[in-house]
């Protein structure tokens, strides 16, 4: 199979209903993208594919040809961060930490749908994403920021 | 291990008021201080003055030995040293250390000791000291019970203070200027002329020099890191994806394992691997205690052998259907099970004579299910052992992966890991010593275990499950008479017992948030009742308040409804600690009490004090067509002094989440002996779109500092389920409330 992951083309030889948060966890060393439940409830293994956010351990390898994957290392350009990384930094958003790239890239889709999302669309758009410390106030406050960051420019 | 370890090992307990131990150590045994594990390891030209701080040509590494599961504190305990030795942030770097009895946890003992926590009496004041004696003898370096702040509080500045003075009086040395005109400033010892002489450059001169030992602590007035909001150090590796947990670590040549054990808890009576072994990157099949592991070169592929391997599952040694436990425990309020009457103040027989108001409530087990699946490489040579993985307890995980491999704990070399969460999780040993057995088998090759999703839940050992029985009485619009009655596994006996500690006495966690409750109820009695023991439980963040403060305030809810008073004003009419009177008031004032909320809202409140912190809450409801939206949460909690504002109101705000969350959806049963929930799709927990708005406010008495990682818990229950009978006229009495009405 070959793809992309943050631009840098990829071939790897694996069985083709591997997922990619496998490929990219233990095959690539992208370890940012996490494994929490397997079963697409917890959102911990979010990572972009062609610009949407998506849940890596649903995707099997071979529905990945061609395709261009993002995490969240793949999010900043360059030394510059991404506005949600850097809303997250400045909220302070993490406890455990586990979490948050899948939430960060979650949040980064919805503000390239939804520019300036209010409190229901972040709800609506962010609830297959758990986290267990319970930091959804902040996360919350920091999407609202990231948006205000980009609106900025 | 020394036979007065020993002794002290199998008598230990936290929370007993039995102390076999305690009092066979003598003065020496008890004053003797441990060694500083920093000496033995020192390179050319480092100097270490206490157990807490390097320092050495190139670079200071602070030692935060409390491990980080999320709750924030290296950070915290970086900021203590770091705030003392005039350090700031980027100036260090911190390490979790080697395990260590140097590290014994202070806090714990003196927190485990079964009095109020207003009780400054002598027989209170001894048996903390005497707990405190056993935790130092014992070198129990535990993270737990909301101990690290105030374990770390005064020791750290200490050590800070220490190695401050020490590289003071090193400039001294070095220049001939009396230290009285040198300053300490920012990493560096600072001239009456302004020129710096960075620390790191002094280390070979401070170590030729004993440590200051009466150094003075910084004035608060003149913190610059504690009790300020400060970056934490790890923010931004977890903003970017670059922070490293235990199940993302990776040693060369190392292999892949995945495992399944009886999720009865029983034996592996048969198994067949054949398909497994034939399965791509399978290297090996291995049996385990209980159950049969995988091998291979890559986790996915471990996991796809692993559940293809077909398995014969012995039965549980424990009622295999949960109508069965739910029998055991009401079966419980007997005299035989009574494990201790802790409270008994006014005359509750006489009181109780008249009309009497009943109820019954009932908590059920729960999962811990922290995000990060429990994981853990070994390595096992000959030679000695070495393990990776983030837990709690150092040097008991040395002594139980020793135990598996028959080296000495010594020869277990741990390198602790920052964690994905825990809430009592990484308490925990199995995975380890699973890991440890599997790596047993393949000498030499680092084998990293990974627990499924679905095998982590079927493993938990989950939170007591647990009943109580109140009768009441009230008049003239007070509440008169509260006797509560609570029977519960013991958690804490089942989580030592599977370490080997005897667990003598009563647990003072059964009843916790009930027979300590900050009231002056003019006839009050709590009894508990020991269930013997069910499925196997462990600490769940908040213990037995998680269970007993919701049976408590909501007890005492339903006499203030039944004597027609006001729920905030009779709680504080009722509470006699300052501590409690103040974060009563402060939730008062925050929401609004008194205020009518509108219609389809209620208000409820709930007040518990659990590791000597009181925590009141005060949640708005609405219902909806959709279900019960929680709208609000307004807190407050008294820990002496804020340490950290930051991390402060982050635990609060996700105490309250995890404790609601919990209380709304979450259970563990059992069928064929089997946990029925298997993964977050039947065990949820909070969901963004449920989340309430939480405003906190730390309530500062200025008492001794206590920790906030648990507290928060326990009143969130209550407070909701007193919130929905305000709005709703309709009690919950049993957790989790979704089997009785709707949620958004």
């Amino acid at each position: 199979m070959r793809f992309t992951v943050n631009g840098v083309p990829r071939e790897v030889d694996v069985e083709g209903d591997m997922p990619l948060l496998w490929v990219l966890r233990d095959e690539l060393g992208i370890t940012s993208v996490k494994y929490g439940c397997g079963i697409a409830q917890c959102g911990a293994c979010t990572v972009h594919v062609d610009g949407i956010a998506m849940r890596s351990c649903q995707l099997p390898a071979d529905s990945l040809e061609g395709a261009a994957i993002t995490t969240l290392e793949g999010l900043a350009e360059g030394e510059t961060l991404h506005a949600v990384q850097e809303a997250w930094i400045a909220h302070q958003v993490a406890q455990c930490g586990y979490c948050q790239a899948g939430q960060m890239m979650q949040a980064a889709d919805l503000l390239a749908t939804v520019p300036d999302p209010t409190d229901a669309d972040i709800d609506d758009f962010m609830g297959g994403n758990l986290c267990r410390c319970g930091t959804y106030p902040r996360i919350r406050a920091a999407i609202h920021d990231a948006a205000a960051r980009l609106r900025e420019g | 291990m020394s036979r007065v370890g020993k002794i002290a090992r199998r008598s230990f307990l936290i929370g007993s008021a039995v102390l076999a131990g305690g009092v066979a150590f003598g003065v020496y045994t008890v004053r003797r201080p441990h060694e500083n594990p920093l000496e033995a390891g020192l390179a050319e030209g480092e100097v270490t003055f206490n157990p807490w701080v390097l320092i050495g040509p190139e670079r200071i590494t602070l030692i935060t030995p409390h491990a980080d599961v999320g709750q924030g504190v290296a950070h915290m305990q970086a900021m203590l040293l770091a705030e003392e030795m005039r350090l700031d942030p980027g100036q260090f770097d911190i390490s979790f250390g080697d395990p260590s009895p140097a590290y014994w946890n202070r806090a714990m003992g003196e927190e485990g000791a079964p009095f109020l926590s207003s009780d400054q009496g002598f027989a209170a004041r001894t048996t903390r000291t005497a707990m405190g004696a056993v935790m130092k003898v014992l070198g129990m370096q535990v993270t737990g019970g909301s101990t690290s702040t105030p374990d770390s509080f005064d020791k750290l500045r200490l050590a800070g203070a220490m190695a401050r003075e020490t590289l003071r009086r090193a400039g001294e040395i070095r220049t001939s200027i009396p230290s009285d005109q040198l300053r300490c400033e920012s990493g560096a010892v600072v001239l009456p002329d302004g020129i710096r002489i960075p620390y790191t450059e002094l280390s070979a001169q401070a170590a030729t020099i004993d440590p200051v030992e009466d150094a003075p602590l910084t004035p608060r007035s003149e913190w610059r890191l504690i009790g300020q909001e400060t970056e934490r150090l790890d923010i931004v590796a977890k903003s970017t994806g670059q922070q490293v947990y235990g199940i993302d670590v990776s040693v060369p040549g190392m292999v892949h394992a995945a495992a399944r054990v009886n999720p009865r808890r029983g034996v592996l009576s048969s198994y067949d691997a054949s398909a497994a072994r034939a399965m791509r990157g399978v290297s090996e099949v291995v049996e385990v205690t209980n159950g049969v592991a995988v091998v291979a070169d890559n986790t996915w592929r471990a996991f796809q052998a692993v559940n293809a391997v077909e398995c014969t599952w012995g039965p549980a040694p424990y009622p295999a259907e949960q109508a069965d436990h739910w029998a055991e425990v009401a079966a419980s309020f007997t005299d035989a099970r009574l494990d201790r009457e802790w409270r008994a103040e006014g005359d509750v027989e006489a009181a109780l004579s008249g009309d009497v108001i009943e109820a019954e409530y009932r908590a059920p087990y729960v999962a811990h299910q922290p995000l990060e699946p429990l994981n853990a490489i070994v390595r096992v040579t000959e030679a000695g052992v070495e393990v990776w993985t983030g837990h709690q307890m150092p040097r008991f995980l040395q002594q139980q992966v020793a135990g598996v491999t028959g080296h000495e704990a010594e020869q277990v070399t741990f390198h602790n890991q920052f964690s994905g969460g825990s809430f009592g999780h990484r308490l925990e040993f199995q995975h380890v010593t699973l890991a440890a057995e599997i790596a047993m088998q393949m000498p030499g090759v680092p084998v990293k275990l990974t627990l499924q999703r679905e095998e982590d839940f079927a493993q938990d050992f989950p939170r007591q499950i647990g009943m109580a029985r109140g009768h009441g009485a009230v008049a003239n619009g007070r509440v008169e008479a509260a006797d509560i009655q609570i029977a519960a596994v013991s958690s804490s006996r089942s989580q030592m017992g599977r370490i080997g500690q005897n667990v003598p006495g009563p647990d003072s966690q059964i009843p916790a948030g009930v027979w300590n409750a900050p009231y002056a109820i003019p006839s009050y009695r709590v009894r508990a009742y020991a269930v013997p023991e069910l499925a196997p439980t462990s600490s769940w963040r908040s213990v037995g308040a998680s269970s007993s403060g919701f049976f408590g305030e909501s007890f005492l809810d339903e006499l203030i409804h039944a004597a027609g008073a006001d729920p905030l004003a009779e709680r504080l009419r009722l509470a006699n600690d300052p501590r409690a009177v103040a974060v009563l008031e402060a939730v008062a004032e925050m929401s609004g009490w008194g205020r009518s909320p509108g219609e389809n809202r209620g208000l409820g409140v709930a007040m518990v004090e659990s590791f000597g912190v009181p925590v009141a809450e005060v949640i708005e409801v609405e219902t909806t067509p959709q279900g019960i939206r929680i709208r609000d949460v307004w807190v407050a909690a008294e820990v002496g002094t804020v340490v950290d504002p930051v991390a402060f109101e982050n635990q609060v705000q996700g105490g309250v989440i995890w404790g609601l969350g919990h209380a709304i959806n979450c259970e563990i049963t059992f069928a064929d002996g089997m946990a029925e929930q298997s993964n977050f799709d039947s065990h949820d927990g909070m969901r963004i779109w449920q989340a309430p708005r939480i405003a906190v406010r730390g309530v500062e008495l200025g008492g001794p500092v206590r920790g906030i990682g648990e507290p928060p818990v326990p009143p969130a229950a209550p407070a909701l389920a007193n919130a929905i009978f305000a709005a709703t006229g309709q009690r919950l009495r049993e957790m989790p409330f979704n089997r009785f009405v709707d949620f958004v």
